[in-house]
């Protein structure tokens, strides 16, 4: 039995608490950056939980459109509350990629990817044509109240902050966790020799499908967070490929070596393209796109090698 | 009647401009194993080159006809120019890499592209509507059709012929063949697989400006087309097979005749049926309908 609590799970509580405290210092738009981030870190967990089987998904946008229009739907038609509608996001991501879990688990290589994208551009089609839902306009998604308490509007973006600083610190120690556990440690096998798992008596297609449900799970948070914070819920932004494009950018941005890392990755991410956005409108996707290229260029294991690096050197 | 008349005519010119954009995606996947997302950034150059030099050639006054060639030598400019940037410049340092990772990089390219094409031509949409209204059009089933879009099916055709007889029966196309097998016993035996892949990529480009070329005249040529056609690329390559030239075939007719079937009689499902298709297909042969027979290599 190793130990419950090690290095990693300290790095990642302090660093959340002290993000914690430094964020009541920040601008409040600085905050609402980082929501955004954490959101799009969640699913790029997602990923990276994946990713150490080898496996990686263009279309990881569906379980966050589901999410979003989960937490949208039963806003309007159950209960207004943050944490019930961050619950629905996340069954409805857990339920879709429990159900298509058993036809992607069969998956290998670029016919996981592209069975994942079909499926989300199935979803984008569904979504865009939908009056009920909204077309391509979306719903709109009011201020969530908290366990019935309504805020005004600063003071909701400042809980909605801390909550998801809060859920992404519990995501990633969790996703830690199983990663270090038997199950969790048979991604790597499945990526290196399936076969040889197989023998063992292991079953790879169950390791996989485990896998894409707390993928699918941690997307429909990150949906349902997405669709509190802007307050918008639209397939295009939502649901499009280029969104699944951006869940693969960041995991791959902040590195798949450290749970960590996607977090790092989702903030570096919001900040590059909020940045770009604000200084340079007409070539954002230039300065992403050439951002994304150097890191494969030069950084192939993410932000999360200079870490590495760094560490390696103070044992030297 | 008349409704299967319209679905047919329509699907297939639907069909044959996604054939020409799926028929280079999916030689380069054949040839190099890369999923090339930048493909849909040169079918956008193509567009929007050919409308600029349309626009060029009939501000000059030149003779009617050469509209035509201008559509030929915007797909040959695009495809060779970035054709080489993209595969000598990126492609050439991935090859040895994941293939997750080659993807990735390609669709960073394809950002870094779209937005170049901003910067060259702006936001306003360009028109080149001339070669289209120079051929006019022929009634079938009682409704018009233009002349333009009919042509395109016989040029589809044409293509498909062409590179089928280019990879069957010439010597170039056995040394394709060989690379597609085997890389590095190719390499042994003496084929320059660098020039090889160089010269696919390039062919494969120019497929793909070339279909933004040719459509160019039928449509307004605006931001954001490239992002479109690449996935629905993407859908006929899967349907027919990765690496397959008579799947890309299969599969853009597939999807031509199905989108145009859904347009005229059930318009709420025409955004996802393609994909739908495409889940069908991977689910049920994720090698595609004709897929290419691979050797099994242990």
């Amino acid at each position: 039995m190793t130990r419950l609590i090690d290095r990693t799970v300290i790095g990642l509580t302090a660093a959340a608490v002290l993000f914690g405290l430094l964020a009541l210092l920040l601008p409040d738009w600085v905050r609402f950056i980082a929501t955004q981030s954490f959101a799009r870190g969640a699913v790029a967990l997602g990923l990276l939980v994946l990713w150490r089987t080898g496996l990686v998904s263009f279309g990881h946008a569906l379980f966050f459109a589901i999410g979003a229009y989960a937490a949208a739907f039963v806003q309007r038609a159950l209960v207004n509350d943050a944490f019930v509608m961050t619950l629905a996001g996340m069954l409805g991501g857990g339920l879709m990629a429990f159900a298509l879990g058993f036809l992607l688990c069969r998956y290998r290589g670029i016919f996981f990817a592209l069975l994942n994208m079909a499926f989300s551009m199935v979803l984008w089609g569904l979504l865009a044509k939908n009056e009920a839902l909204g077309s391509t306009d979306g719903m709109g998604v009011a201020s969530p109240e908290f366990f019935g308490v309504e805020l005004d509007g600063g003071a909701t973006h400042l809980a909605l902050f801390y909550f998801a600083l809060s859920s992404a610190l519990v995501f990633a120690i969790g996703v830690h966790l199983y990663l270090r556990s038997t199950l969790g440690s048979m991604s790597t096998a499945v990526r290196e020799n399936e076969i040889r798992l197989e023998y063992l008596g292991y079953s790879a297609a169950r390791a996989v499908h485990v896998k894409y449900v707390i993928s699918g799970v941690l997307g429909g948070f990150g949906g349902a967070l997405m669709a509190m914070v802007v307050g918008q819920v639209d397939p295009d932004s939502m649901a499009y490929w280029t969104i699944s494009g951006e869940f693969v950018f960041i995991a791959i941005l902040g590195g798949t070596g450290n749970v960590g890392a996607t977090f790092i990755g989702a903030l570096a991410f919001e900040a590059i393209r909020s940045a770009a956005f604000q200084w340079a409108p007409t070539v954002w996707q230039l300065i992403m796109g050439g951002t994304l290229l150097a890191i494969i260029m030069f950084l192939p294991n993410g932000l999360w090698s200079m870490v590495a690096r760094l560490r390696e050197r103070r044992a030297s | 009647m008349q409704l299967a008349a319209v679905v047919l005519v329509d699907g297939l010119v639907y069909a044959s401009y996604l054939f020409m954009v799926g028929v280079g995606l999916t030689v380069i996947f054949g040839v190099q194993r890369v999923l090339n997302v930048t493909h849909g950034a040169f079918f956008a150059f193509g567009a929007y080159m050919s409308a600029t030099l349309i626009g060029l050639w009939y501000g000059a006054d030149l003779p009617a006809f050469g509209g035509f060639l201008m559509i030929l030598a915007a797909a040959v400019i695009v495809g060779v120019v970035l054709g080489v940037i993209i595969e000598r410049g990126l492609l050439k340092f991935l090859y040895d890499r994941d293939e997750h990772i080659v993807v990735l990089a390609t669709f960073a390219a394809f950002l870094v592209l779209e937005d170049v094409i901003l910067l060259v031509w702006g936001h306003d949409p360009y028109y080149a509507f001339q070669p289209m209204q120079l051929l006019g059009s022929t009634r079938i089933a009682g409704l018009a059709f233009d002349n333009f879009n009919l042509s395109m099916i016989g040029i589809s055709a044409a293509l498909a012929t062409g590179l089928w007889y280019a990879l069957r029966r010439t010597t170039w196309g056995k040394m394709l063949r060989a690379v597609i097998f085997d890389r590095e016993i190719s390499r042994a035996m003496g084929i320059n697989v660098t020039a090889v892949f160089l010269g696919t990529f390039i062919i494969g480009s120019m497929l793909a400006a070339l279909g933004g070329a040719y459509l160019a005249p039928t449509i307004s040529v605006q931001p954001g087309i490239g992002v479109e056609v690449i996935v629905l690329a993407f859908a006929v390559v899967v349907i027919g097979g990765m690496g397959s030239i008579p799947g890309a075939l299969i599969g853009a007719i597939v999807v031509g005749i199905s989108r145009a079937a859904a347009i005229h009689m059930l318009p709420q499902i025409e955004l996802f049926v393609i994909y739908g298709i495409m889940a069908a297909v991977l689910i049920w042969r994720p090698e595609g309908l004709f897929a290419p027979v691979t050797a099994r290599k242990i």
